[in-house]
Parts: structure tokens; C-alpha cells; sequence
């Protein structure tokens, strides 16, 4: 188990980037870096960090970047992969970054494509829950009840499960991280790293711009959402489902915070109501009974046929 | 470093951008607040490094922080986190 | 050895790619270019082909994973027809943004709505402005002679855009006629390793198409155009190189048939350049001095071939197998560009033939040539656009 100290001093996002004050994403993309190294490349779509990068000629990542269309990030990285087979290059990892709109929506039928032919390559979705790069409009990653600007009276719809869905395509890894745990995520790229096949990591990269919140607490954020529940850290490994520290935690319901302390902190949920917060507070508690269920009984292979 | 086109003829055949530090110039002139640090309280646990978004905070030989002020954009999140309060923001100048 | 064979263009298609030593193809099936992907396929399988075949989810993909894989150093391939090329729009404006030596074959189809899997010329010609080179050819050995062509060209560092090389639907890609196969020996001399501009590089790392202001996005796009000059001269040396080595060449631009003496040619694309050809004998022998003009590559448009014909001839009579709704078909359009400015330009006159795979035939070109020829006689067009065959 790696220490943040251990963690390398090069960095691969230079300073002077584009990202807002804050950015829960520009952290998460150092610390991609600091678990994989820069014998990578990356495949990023239309999201975020494709303004990020700066201007031409200049940009902010050290590391082969190659930009592509919103939807097809899954389909970018099948081609850079087969052609690196073809060239028998075998020490570079093929890494998609995208955020959660090209990757739940618009990117879904590349990503499922690419997963379905168990291209090998990381993907990893940095979920901000809108489409940061366009201004926050909402996407299917954006969680019930929170203010977007096309959906000003609030999410009317719950966030899409994309870890399961991913899970559903029977890929050897499927995990969800978070900014705020550096380490999990550092951890789990080097574990997905040596695996062959697809390896999917849904991190959760909390966003000052889009959450309404002090650029200050973007960790702060992330941590309020695990310890409350509604963000879970677990693995899908080879099937096996298996909550991390310190989700691990937290079915026991008394150890987890009330959701209401975690939208209390943020002005995208300011319109929630009572009868909301009760509501959401009900499906988190539902959800955990059924991690619990998953834990315990080792039948991981619940998630994997999509029975939470 | 990056070479910089001045003509036509200086283009490469594709966009390719060359890795550059201050890609968006000097992005401490968009602070309002910076970070300023008290040593004496520092336990050099680097979370302040680790979290920065900008990479503007590097890691000195005793793992004490050093702000890049160039490039620290002010958004407070190593003040946040330090477990010592030993960053604090206070108000640029001016 | 020259393998002499009989097979369906899109077999000849897969052919060319195995040719060629593609090493990444991502396509996905559609009427009617199915067969070259199942040929492919069968070619990867039995290791014939030292390549990788990824069966991509859709077209969009097919393009983008092409993209993936030539920039980061490989001979790609794949091929589509209508509906497909279509949704890989996006995509084409990418590939040639990123100058990106793709070739693809595209099996002409028409666009639905309504459905149609018969030929017509509209879903590869309403894909002009995407910064593709484009072939139009006419029978089955030319597919796998443009193919191996287009890589040469593609791959030359005064060009390196993507090319499309296009076959009608069933009328070459399901038709079996001999071809020959050159010696593999052969074509590696005359196609080398594969060549782009760029490719990806752990140790020359770049961002590969991040923002560019308006500072300096017009000259990308003007290199582009210059990339189109280059690939002008260069299409017929090469096809004339080829002929010497292969024995088979097109007539680089623009193939000319008994064009010389001509007060009438007939301008086509495709198959129906066979066709007029045909009908060119037939006229000649009733007296008519016609001749016939395929245009066989697109993009670039050949506009100092069409001013050349233009130099010896009455009118020029062209033949759309596709309407730009509004206005007309695209070759009539800019074979008027071409000629606009020119001080004695012939007459133009612009037919409408063969849409959803409606059968165009050297009578069907002979009857239009006779309506042209009213118009020569007469000194002018009255209509500017005319539909052949059209039911009433």
C-alpha cells in the first residue's frame, strides 16, 4: 500500500492549465499520473480536460494526448491499442479520460463496444455529474434533485448506474474512486494497470464551478459524499465484489452521515425538499442493504447481473 | 519547450502542442486569496501538494511545501486540508 | 506471380487491403459493402492478412478507431456505403483534420429516407467538403488498382489526407469479372512502409488537436487545400508509375475517350463511364462526333482536365447519378466553376440519371447525348438540369 510521500514529485499536468480554481478533475488527472507515469497515452473527448490542455500550441499535459470526438473515446483507444499490438509495443498503457457526459451518454456505445471486445485499456470516467465544458447542463450522471442549467428546477431523474452497467459486460475490473482518496485511486489504476482486458474506474471528481460550492472544499466534498453514503468506493474484480476503506464501513446505517448534511453544502441542491432529501435518503439506505447483502455473502455475482 | 509559429511555413502538418508550462500564461493573476504557509506548523504531511489542482505546490527536500505563486490560482484547497492550519488565505494586495 | 482471378469488387476491395499489408481494419457491416468486411475477416482468421480486425459497434467507431490506429503508426482500412458514411460525417472531417493517410472504400448507395440499397453516387458525393480525396471507379480491377494507389498517394508527405475510393453498390461489388492480382513482391516495392506526418510517441509527447484559436486555424485549413493541389499532380504520376509496373492504368484524373475531335462529350462518374463509352462507338458510327469523359477522382476536382476539354470541344454534357437538393447535381455545378471564367466556354448541359439504382445503360447515354447535341445546334442550354428516364 503506496503513501502519498512514495507518490513520484514529476508532474505530467504542468501548472498554468486552464481548469477553474478548485477543479476536483485537474487533481484526479495528477494523481492518474502519479500512479501510472507517463508511458501512457491518452485518449480524451470533448469534455473538461479537453479545455484544460490549453491552447495550441501549447499544453498543459506531458504525456501523448490524443483529443478526440465526444462519443468515441472507447472507439479512439480499440484503434490505438491494435495498432500498438501491431507494432508489438508493449509497455504503454492506453488510458480514456472522459467526463461523465462522454462517457453514460453520448460516449456509452463506444465505451460498451470497446468493453464488449475486451479491448485492454483503462477507461476511466471522471465524474463531475454535468457537462462541465459546455457550462454544466445536466447529464445522465447528474444525481436526482440537483440544479443544472437544463434542469433549473432540479434532476428530475436518478443517476445512472455505470459501474454496474460496466460490470454488466463481464470486464475483469470495474471500480468507483473519488478525488478525496487519493490513495484508492493511485491503488487501483496500478492494479488495473497489470490486468489484461477492460478496466473501468468511475471516480467521483467533485466541481466548484458546477456544485456551487468555495473552491476550497472540492476534497471536503468528495469525503461528505462517501461518508454519507451516496458515493460508494468498491471494486468488481473478476467478479468479485468486494466495498473499500472506508465504505467498508459503512453499512452499518449509524456510521453513515444523513444526506441532508452533504446538500446542505452545496447550492446545486438548494431546491431540494424535505419530501426529496427523505426520498434520496431512502434509496441510499435501500442501496446499502443490498452491498450489504454482497459482502457478506460473497455473491458477488448479484452485481454482475445487475441485482442491486 | 514549445516552438511558438511565427509564419505558415513553421506549422506542423496537425495541430500537435508541444508541453508547456503556463500553457494559459501566468495563472496567478487570477487569485483573489493565496495560500500563505506557516512552517512552524507544517508537519510535512504533503496533502497540500497532493491536492493541489494546479501542481503549483512542489514538494521541497524536507517535504515542506513551496508555492509557485506564478501559478497558484488561490482556490484555497491546500488551507483546507492541512491538518495543522498551517496555510492560511489572506487577501492579495490590491 | 500475377494470380489471375474472377471475383466481385468488394473481394477485390479486401484483396487490395491484404495487398497493401493494412494492418488495422475497423469496419461495420452494411449493404452492400458486407462482403469486403467478410472477406477481410476471412483473410485476418486464416492468416492470410497479418492484421487486427476490429468489429467495431458502428460506423462512427469504424472511422474514430481508424484514426486511433494510424496515429499512432499503422496502415489503416475500412469501408461503408450510404447510411454509414454518413453517420461517420463528423469523423471524415476528423480523419482529414488530422491528416491521416486512411483509405477507405466506400459502396455507393443510395440515402434513405426511404430505404434503398441500390447505387447512386449521393452518400459519398454529399461528403465532398470533408477534406477526403475521392475516386469514382468503373469496373472491378480499377478497385484494386486505386485502392493500392490511394495508399501511395495518401502516404506522400506533399498529401497525407485520407482518400475514398468508391464502387457502385451490386453493380461492381457483387459482379464477378476477372482481374488480375499483381505479385506481391512488386507491390511492396512500389508501396513501402507505412508513412504519416505524425504519430504518437511516448517520447515526443504532444496533445494532438487541442483548441486552435483563430489565429492559426485558417492555415491548418489552407494546407489542406495545398495538400489537394499536390494530390492533383501527383494522382496521375502515380497512376501512370502503376500502369508501367501493373500494366493497368485510368488516365490519372479524368479517362478520356475519343475526346480529342469531340463537339460533344459526355462527362460521367463511375460505371456509366463504361456505358458512355459504349455509347460514344455507337454515336461515332452514326456520324456524331461525341466522345466521353469519366471523371474518375472527385476530390481534387479536376478543373484544368475539364478546361482542357473544354479547349477542343462545343458542350459538355454531364451526367449526375445524385441531385443536391435546390440546385443540381455536384459535377454539372462545378464543371460550370471550372468553366466560368475561361473566354470561349463550350455550352453545359447537366443530366440527372440512374438515382436508387435506376438502370443507366449506353442507350440511356446515347439518348442524352442526342438531347445535348439539340442544344449545340440550337447555341444554348434551356435546361440547365435535366431528369432522365423520370416517370410522369
Amino acid at each position: 500500500m503506496v503513501t502519498i510521500k512514495e507518490l513520484s514529485k514529476e508532474e505530467y499536468l504542468l501548472k498554468g492549465h486552464a481548469a477553474c480554481a478548485g477543479c476536483g478533475p485537474a487533481v484526479s488527472l495528477r494523481l492518474l499520473f502519479k500512479a501510472l507515469g507517463n508511458k501512457i497515452i491518452l485518449v480524451v473527448p470533448a469534455c473538461c480536460t479537453t479545455v484544460i490542455q490549453g491552447p495550441y500550441p501549447f499544453t498543459s499535459s506531458a504525456v501523448p494526448l490524443q483529443n478526440i470526438l465526444f462519443e468515441s473515446t472507447g472507439a479512439a483507444a480499440s484503434g490505438i491499442v491494435a495498432a500498438l499490438r501491431q507494432r508489438k509495443i508493449e509497455d504503454i498503457t492506453v488510458v480514456g479520460w472522459a467526463g461523465d457526459g462522454g462517457t453514460v451518454d453520448i460516449g456509452i456505445q463506444a465505451l460498451s463496444g470497446a468493453a464488449e471486445r475486451g479491448t485492454d485499456f483503462i477507461y476511466i470516467c471522471y465524474d463531475n455529474e454535468a457537462y462541465g465544458n459546455t457550462g454544466m447542463q445536466r447529464s445522465g450522471a447528474t444525481p436526482y434533485g440537483a440544479w443544472t442549467t437544463t434542469t433549473p428546477s432540479g434532476k428530475k431523474e436518478r443517476k445512472k448506474d455505470m459501474p454496474l452497467i460496466m460490470a454488466a459486460h463481464r470486464i475483469p475490473y470495474v471500480a468507483t474512486a473519488c478525488t478525496s482518496y487519493p490513495l484508492d485511486f493511485v491503488n487501483k489504476l496500478r492494479k488495473a494497470k497489470d490486468m489484461k482486458g477492460t478496466k473501468y474506474i468511475h471516480l467521483l471528481a467533485p466541481c466548484p464551478t458546477g456544485w456551487r460550492y468555495d473552491t476550497s472544499k472540492t476534497v471536503e466534498m468528495g469525503r461528505l459524499a462517501v461518508q454519507s453514503g451516496l458515493w460508494v468506493l468498491y471494486e468488481i474484480e473478476n467478479g468479485k465484489f468486494r466495498l473499500n476503506v472506508p465504505s467498508d464501513r459503512l453499512v452499518d446505517k449509524t456510521k453513515r452521515k444523513p444526506v441532508k448534511d452533504y446538500f446542505a453544502t452545496q447550492g446545486r441542491f438548494r431546491g431540494l425538499t424535505e419530501e426529496d432529501i427523505q426520498r434520496i435518503q431512502k434509496w441510499v439506505d435501500e442501496d446499502w442493504e443490498q452491498y450489504g447483502k454482497l459482502t457478506s455473502n460473497n455473491a458477488s455475482d448479484l452485481a454482475m447481473h445487475g441485482k442491486i | 519547450m514549445s516552438a511558438v509559429p511565427k509564419c505558415r511555413k513553421e506549422l506542423p502538418v496537425t495541430p500537435l502542442s508541444c508541453p508547456t508550462v503556463g500553457a494559459m500564461g501566468k495563472t496567478g493573476s487570477w487569485r483573489i486569496f493565496r495560500p500563505e504557509v506557516d512552517y512552524s506548523k507544517c508537519t510535512r504531511c504533503t496533502l497540500c501538494w497532493i491536492y493541489c489542482p494546479d501542481a503549483a505546490i512542489t514538494r521541497q527536500s524536507d517535504d515542506s511545501p513551496k508555492i509557485d505563486y506564478d501559478y497558484c490560482k488561490g482556490c484555497g484547497i491546500c488551507a483546507n486540508e492541512c491538518p495543522t492550519k498551517a496555510i492560511t488565505m489572506k487577501r492579495e494586495e490590491e | 506471380m500475377v494470380q489471375t482471378i474472377i471475383d466481385t469488387a468488394n473481394h477485390l476491395a479486401g484483396y487490395a487491403a491484404k495487398a497493401a499489408r493494412v494492418k488495422v481494419i475497423a469496419a461495420y457491416p452494411i449493404t452492400p459493402q458486407t462482403t469486403i468486411v467478410e472477406k477481410i475477416a476471412d483473410f485476418v482468421e486464416n492468416g492470410q492478412m497479418d492484421a487486427e480486425y476490429i468489429r467495431v459497434e458502428s460506423e462512427h467507431s469504424a472511422m474514430v478507431a481508424c484514426i486511433g490506429a494510424a496515429a499512432t503508426g499503422v496502415r489503416t482500412f475500412t469501408a461503408t456505403s450510404a447510411q454509414g458514411l454518413a453517420l461517420m460525417h463528423e469523423a471524415l472531417h476528423w480523419a482529414s483534420g488530422s491528416r491521416l493517410p486512411i483509405v477507405m472504400a466506400v459502396v455507393n448507395r443510395a440515402m434513405g429516407a426511404p430505404w434503398s440499397i441500390w447505387p447512386d453516387l449521393s452518400d459519398s458525393l454529399s461528403q465532398r467538403d470533408t477534406g477526403w480525396i475521392q475516386f469514382y471507379c468503373a469496373d472491378n480491377q480499377e478497385v484494386f488498382d486505386t485502392i493500392i494507389q490511394a495508399y501511395k498517394l495518401c502516404e506522400d508527405e506533399k498529401v497525407f489526407l485520407p482518400a475514398m475510393v468508391c464502387l457502385e453498390g451490386f453493380i461492381l461489388s457483387h459482379t464477378y469479372a476477372p482481374a488480375k492480382i499483381p505479385d506481391q513482391e512488386k507491390i511492396d516495392a512500389f508501396l513501402p512502409e507505412y508513412k504519416a506526418g505524425w504519430v504518437l510517441d511516448i517520447n515526443r509527447p504532444y496533445s494532438h488537436a487541442n483548441l486552435v484559436s483563430p489565429e492559426w486555424y485558417m492555415e491548418f485549413r489552407y494546407m489542406i487545400q495545398e495538400a489537394m493541389e499536390n494530390a492533383k499532380r501527383l494522382i496521375p504520376q502515380i497512376d501512370k508509375e502503376y500502369g508501367k509496373l501493373f500494366g493497368t492504368e485510368y488516365g490519372g484524373l479524368v479517362e478520356k475517350y475519343m475526346c480529342e475531335d469531340a463537339d460533344l462529350v459526355m462527362v460521367t462518374m463511375g460505371t456509366m463511364g463504361s456505358d458512355a463509352k459504349l455509347a460514344v462507338d455507337k454515336l461515332r458510327k452514326e456520324g456524331h462526333k461525341v466522345g466521353a469523359a469519366r471523371v474518375r477522382v472527385y476530390r481534387p476536382f479536376p478543373t484544368e482536365e475539364i478546361a482542357k476539354l473544354a479547349e477542343h470541344t462545343q458542350m459538355l454534357a454531364t451526367v449526375d447519378r445524385h441531385i443536391s437538393f435546390g440546385m443540381e447535381g455536384f459535377l454539372a455545378s462545378e464543371t460550370k466553376a471550372s468553366l466560368f471564367n475561361r473566354k470561349d466556354r463550350p455550352l453545359v448541359a447537366g443530366f440527372i440519371a440512374g438515382l436508387g439504382g435506376r438502370d443507366v445503360t449506353s442507350e440511356t447515354i446515347e439518348r442524352m447525348a442526342k438531347k445535348a447535341m439539340k442544344s449545340i445546334s440550337v447555341g444554348s442550354v434551356k435546361k440547365e438540369t435535366e431528369w432522365v428516364d423520370l416517370r410522369e
